[in-house]
């Protein structure tokens, strides 16, 4: 796997640190290590955003030609998904779960001051590119909520302190 | 070597089970004790998570909720011959929570490792299969019809009768699809069992191949859950290692595959039709019926498509008969439900029981009342298209036609509890910004009526023309009701206008003013 760029890095800009540089040669060995299956769109859609951290547009016409369909059709898969990005995501990314469950222990306020803090939106990378926060509906921790998925990692009975607390353990830059 | 199990449910993990671990092994290395660590699924008491157990001479000793400054003071207290502690819960089978449930489906949860097939076969595993084997694709199917076995996904089609037309449809080939799509908020028991006991999904669906003659399965779950999916592959790889999944599996001349696929954030891939597209690599749109799946589903196959829960408890039907799982329940739900109690609980987590039990029973007794300590306002059964219930409906029976009666639906089982701080306006709001953000977009009264519903919402809670717009909402629901393709529009009017129904004042501009939970949103 490529290293990731350097061309974030002379433009002053913090790398965002999971994304590799887009590499043709990979993506073309995930495709046709995935076009065999029935179905395939879904598996190879998401080893690519596993490998590039978000689905490059360069990928849609060789996944097009690999499954013998139109570009505009694997478009329209890709856009459907909420799972697939259009753009690298930040360092880390924290799934926030919006669901009734964890409303019911004050998730609606826990989302909006962490927004608030870390001054993004919904989807959104914070500027140093160590933060995305996408909306999650439902992780299936209902019993323990208000709940999140960190890089994966399940949270449980989160409030502000305790997201605080990390946010400040990866040194992001929060608003009081 | 004293032998310890530790659960690696994601709840679990989520309330700091791999800290309790490191713990344990760190204090266990200092100590020179001996510890055989078993990772298994949760018993699914969230609220004693993690819950420690270990083996002694009088059987498995429960703690919990065990936290990692616990470990010396456990080991202090000599948790390893299991002996007494301010954590002790006891031998689980005694306790209570765990011994007045009736557990089917879920009797090995949390009790086995997951992916040890040997395990899975010392605590009853693939004796249902093992008398498939020798039956007729006929009699399987008919042992199901016995069972009464209803679709536990939300629906509450009988599940024999879809088996059987799928095994009276020709084809070259058929497929089984187990709908692990659990999107519904408050519900985590497709998760649990697929992290805690996922080899009985795959039995479940090896003995639905046998009953109609299919041969490829496809477990499709979600993004959302990546321990389930490991957990899963996992343990389809062991039984294909061990013979009960592949070719001829067994020496018996059947031959049955499985694969898991993974969604991709759509909440609406959990209806069957949008599924079937997505599995088939497309936008997940939904399909209009007939043609139904079981004549003409995956690749225009003929194709079973059930719910985690409808498959895994088909081992157990065929373990024990039909006839004694009908014995379970109350009309015409038979058999069990797994219950999962959740949101503002104090003792939340799965609950498997006979249908039959009060809304009531559960949320105070099982559940012991709210989190927060605050009175009880609402309850939401059955996911985001479930009914908010106040507490004159707590009485109504974990029934189908019981909730259909009352206005609501049981769905997947999901129990979601409210304290008196919960804004009914908003939740109402909810239900139709969640149907716009998940709506596939196909049909017109679920794509516009969600975004219509929002403003008309937020019209009546400022205050706007609200004669009018009550009758535009009523319009409006009526609309979605009747005329949307598929359940996504069809039933978001129902947490809405029971909100409506039950809880009038939150949606008055004037009383909102001086509503307690209101003026609290608002700070």
């Amino acid at each position: 796997m490529t290293q990731s760029t350097s061309s974030h890095q002379a433009a002053g800009i913090a790398s965002p640190g999971l994304a590799p540089q887009w590499d043709a040669a990979e993506a073309a060995d995930i495709i046709a290590a995935h076009a065999g299956m029935e179905g395939a769109t879904l598996p190879i859609l998401h080893a690519l955003q596993d490998a590039f951290g978000f689905v490059p547009r360069e990928s849609e016409a060789m996944i097009a030609d690999a499954l013998n369909l139109s570009r505009a059709e694997i478009r329209g898969v890709v856009s459907f998904y909420h799972d697939f990005r259009s753009a690298p995501p930040g360092k880390h990314v924290l799934k926030l779960c919006r669901a009734e469950a964890c409303q019911s222990v004050g998730a609606v306020a826990l989302a909006e001051n962490l927004l608030r803090r870390l001054a993004v939106e919904w989807g959104g990378t914070t500027k140093d590119g160590a933060w995305t926060i996408e909306p999650a509906y439902c992780l299936g921790l209902c019993a323990c909520g208000p709940a999140a998925l960190l890089d994966g990692e399940p949270l449980a009975r989160l409030n502000d302190s305790k997201l605080a607390a990390m946010l400040r353990d990866t040194g992001a830059t929060v608003m009081p | 070597m004293t032998r310890i199990y530790l659960p690696q449910d994601a709840a679990s993990l989520a309330l700091g089970a791999d800290r309790v671990l490191r713990a344990l092994q760190a204090e266990a290395a200092r100590r020179n004790l001996a510890l055989d660590i078993v990772r298994t699924g949760s018993r699914g008491a969230i609220w004693l998570e993690p819950l420690l157990e270990v083996e002694t001479a009088e059987g498995r000793i429960a703690y919990g909720p065990v936290s990692p400054n616990d470990i010396p003071g456990l080991l202090d207290a000599s948790l390893l011959s299991g002996s007494a502690h301010a954590l002790r819960i006891g031998r689980p089978e005694d306790h209570p929570w765990f011994a007045n449930q009736q557990r089917l489906t879920f009797v090995r949860c949390g009790v086995v490792d997951p992916l040890s097939v040997e395990d899975y076969r010392a605590h009853g595993g693939f004796a249902g299969l093992e008398r498939a084997l020798t039956m007729s694709a006929e009699a399987v199917v008919d042992e199901v019809k016995t069972s009464g076995l209803r679709g536990r996904g939300g629906a509450g089609f009988p599940t024999g009768i879809k088996w059987n037309t799928v095994r009276m449809t020709p084809a070259d080939r058929k497929y089984i699809v187990c709908n692990a799509d659990e999107g519904d908020s408050g519900t985590f028991a497709d998760r649990m069992l697929m992290e805690g006991d996922p080899l009985t999904l795959v039995e479940g669906m090896t003995i639905a191949a046998i009953g109609v003659g299919a041969t490829k399965g496809y477990i499709y779950t979600r993004s959302e859950y990546p321990h389930a999916v490991r957990t899963m592959n996992g343990a389809i790889a062991a039984a294909r290692l061990a013979g009960w999944l592949g070719d001829n599996i067994k020496g018996s001349g059947r031959s049955f595959d499985i694969e898991v696929r993974v969604g991709a954030g759509a909440y609406i891939c959990g209806e069957e039709t949008s599924l079937l597209d997505s599995l088939e690599g497309k936008r997940g749109q939904v399909r209009a019926k007939p043609p139904l799946p079981a004549i003409q589903g995956l690749f225009g196959r003929p194709t079973v498509m059930n719910n985690v829960l409808s498959l895994a408890a088909v081992p157990w039907i065929l373990a024990h008969g039909g006839a004694a799982y009908a014995a379970f329940g109350m009309g015409r739900s038979r058999g069990t439900l797994a219950v999962q109690l959740a949101g503002n609980v104090a003792r939340g987590g799965l609950i498997e029981l006979a249908f039959g039990g009060t809304l009531r029973d559960l949320i105070e007794n099982w559940g012991g009342g709210t989190a927060s300590g605050r009175p009880f306002r609402a309850v939401q059964v059955g996911g985001p298209l479930g009914a908010y219930f106040p507490e004159r409906l707590l009485d109504t029976p974990m029934d189908y036609e019981a909730f259909a009666r009352a206005g609501g639906l049981l769905g997947h089982g999901g129990v979601v509890v409210f304290d008196d701080t919960v804004d009914l306006a908003a939740q109402a709001r909810f239900a139709f910004a969640f149907c716009a953000i998940e709506s596939c977009g196909k049909c017109t009264p679920c794509r516009i009526g969600a975004v219509r519903g929002v403003e008309v919402i937020d019209r009546l809670v400022a205050g706007i023309e609200t004669v009018k717009n009550f009758e535009v909402l009523e319009d409006l629901c009526e609309l979605m009701t009747d005329a949307s393709l598929c359940a996504m529009g069809g039933l978001t009017p129902i947490p809405v206008t029971s909100a409506l129904t039950h809880f009038p004042d939150d949606f008055d501009h004037k009383l909102r003013r001086s509503a307690p939970h209101v003026a609290q949103a608002a700070e």
